[in-house]
């Protein structure tokens, strides 16, 4: 059903989001690219010389980002791991048939709705202060000091945190993939002989992979992406010990004004994502069953 | 037996919430308390609930003042991502040809990249547009806002676009056979056929632009035009931190976060379990 003028409706549908979008995104990320074969100061004054690759090839000599690529890389599995099974659990004990079941799952979403920023300023002063005084009050300062004076310690904290704030939004999307569920499946396998954990692992995770894949998509890049916790909590301290690789590449623009090498971390550090996201994504959906 | 059991694993749920939600408990006590009285027991309840520290609190991170930006450049930048993506989303669905594909793609494919990967050359281009356009994209809301719109579109349009394909087109037809045109055939059929995904859009973007600190932390630093996240910052500085006050910031932050979770919790659950099963 083309009609006369509808070249200039379809201009104006999409031109004006498209146009910012174009502003906003697809330049910054070409432009991107050609800032991280100069050198630059960031000065507008200042001339940004041609390098070539050797940004990129002085990122394999900085040991700073590579001890923060090994940082993002322990906090990102440990993150991933503890919330996937803890939001698996939840959404268990959610769906089931226990009156309390809404009450738990508004307690446990809750600390996703408060931001990461405001998240890691409330967890600083339990692991800080409250941690030291609880440790002078009880005398169990083996566990009770200040974590966050310590690179172990401090970076187990950003994994508790992260934990707490999107174990509970994992939940939701598990919950979303059990409800899918056919409840004439289970009982068919109840039917047959199974108990809970046989209808557990036999028949709802396998039909779970669906959520799975998407939970699993949205926890490795959050984890991966991390910021805004690392900035409240820990700062990235003590001594850099808990310096996240988005950090480091901000701290080399902002900070340090390396324009062009920070921007080459930046490429390398969209590269690592979208690799290990493209291919987690085919593997687990590789993986799905349908019925 | 089993009546039995079921209560006690209720009761050990109930026990493992409060557990949860013990640091807003921490908060909300030392939010009351004096320096001395929060160093000799953090977790005790206060002496006093005097509200001296949150009016102190208030003025130090200009509370009514960064509540009303947040207020603001939420609410603008969410009303300009659902009118201008819904629209997008729609022509893009129902003129299925080679550039429509094209600019979907694009818009989809952009998910991926990491926000640092574009911070630096978007502030760049910004620069660019101030200093030749003279529009004032830097250190003001308007720019903040149109940054959100651009971050915000392809998700946006990603969801809207899913959701026209599974909506059949012969109600828009017999609209245009009535003489509707594009625009009245839109607003009038359209886009309220579109609300479940209105809603899921909004609440995801509510949540991001609301919490969101980087973005903000880049491009606003005049004092005035501070969001809530970044006053929050004023309480943190490098040497020492006044915690009792600090405590009745972040519980000001709080409040009105949880007050609008419990009034819209419904569409909340149900708007972020859309939002990320769609992915």
């Amino acid at each position: 059903m083309y009609r006369k003028g509808d070249n200039a409706w379809y201009a104006l549908f999409v031109l004006p989001l498209t146009l910012v979008f174009v502003t906003v995104v697809v330049i910054p990320f070409f432009i991107g690219i050609g800032y991280s074969f100069v050198k630059w100061d960031g000065m507008k004054l200042n001339p940004m010389t041609y390098v070539g690759f050797d940004n990129y090839s002085r990122i394999f000599a900085d040991s700073g980002f590579w001890t923060s690529a090994l940082h993002t890389t322990i906090f990102t599995l440990a993150s991933v791991l503890i919330i996937n099974l803890l939001g698996l659990a939840y959404a268990l004990i959610v769906t089931s048939r226990l009156r309390v079941r809404n009450a738990v799952r508004a307690v446990l979403f809750m600390p996703y709705m408060i931001g990461g920023l405001i998240l890691g300023y409330i967890w600083q002063f339990i692991f800080s202060d409250m941690f030291k005084n609880l440790g002078q009050l009880t005398g169990w300062t083996r566990v009770f000091f200040n974590w966050l004076l310590d690179p172990d310690y401090a970076l187990v904290a950003m994994i508790v945190v992260t934990t707490w704030q999107l174990a509970g939004y994992i939940m939701i999307i598990y919950i979303n993939g059990i409800q899918s569920i056919p409840d004439d499946v289970v009982e068919a396998a109840k039917v047959d002989g199974a108990n809970f954990w046989q209808t557990l692992f036999r028949v709802r995770l396998p039909l779970l992979m669906p959520a799975f894949t998407v939970c699993l998509f949205v926890t490795l890049s959050n984890c991966f992406k991390m910021f805004d916790v690392n900035v409240s909590l820990t700062g990235g301290g003590p001594n850099n010990a808990t310096e996240l690789m988005a950090m480091n590449i901000y701290s080399e623009i902002f900070l340090l004004s390396n324009y062009g090498y920070g921007q080459a971390k930046a490429i390398i550090f969209f590269i690592v994502i979208a690799s290990i996201t493209l291919i987690q994504v085919y593997q687990t959906k590789k993986r799905e069953v349908e019925l | 037996m089993k009546k039995a059991g079921r209560l006690a694993i209720q009761l050990l749920l109930i026990a493992f919430c409060l557990f949860y939600l013990f640091p807003i408990y921490i908060v909300f006590v030392n939010s009351f308390k004096n320096r001395q009285e929060l160093y000799e027991n953090a977790l005790a309840f206060p002496g006093t609930f005097s509200l001296r520290f949150y009016s102190e609190a208030m003025e130090k991170m200009r509370f009514a003042r960064s509540f009303g930006n947040s207020l603001l450049v939420t609410t603008v930048s969410i009303a300009l991502i659902i009118v201008l993506a819904s629209m997008t989303a729609w022509m893009l669905a129902r003129r299925d040809n080679r550039l429509s594909r094209f600019i979907f793609m694009t818009y989809v494919a952009t998910m991926i990249i990491p926000f640092q990967t574009i911070m630096m050359p978007l502030f760049q281009v910004m620069g660019w547009i101030r200093d030749t356009l003279h529009i004032p994209m830097i250190d003001t809301h308007g720019g903040l806002i149109y940054m959100n719109l651009g971050f915000g579109s392809s998700m946006a349009v990603f969801l809207y676009h899913g959701f026209i394909k599974s909506v059949p087109v012969s109600l828009e037809e017999a609209a245009t056979i009535d003489g509707c045109n594009r625009f009245q055939t839109f607003w009038k059929i359209v886009f309220p056929i579109l609300k479940p995904t209105t809603v899921t859009i909004m609440i995801l973007d509510v949540i991001w632009i609301w919490n969101d600190y980087l973005l903000p932390s880049l491009t606003l630093s005049n004092i005035d035009k501070k969001t809530i996240p970044l006053s929050t910052q004023t309480f943190f500085g490098v040497f020492t931190i006044e915690w009792n006050l600090a405590m009745a910031g972040l519980m000001l932050t709080i409040i009105p976060v949880i007050i609008f979770y419990i009034a819209a919790q419904k569409y909340i659950v149900k708007g972020v379990a859309a939002g990320a099963i769609k992915m």
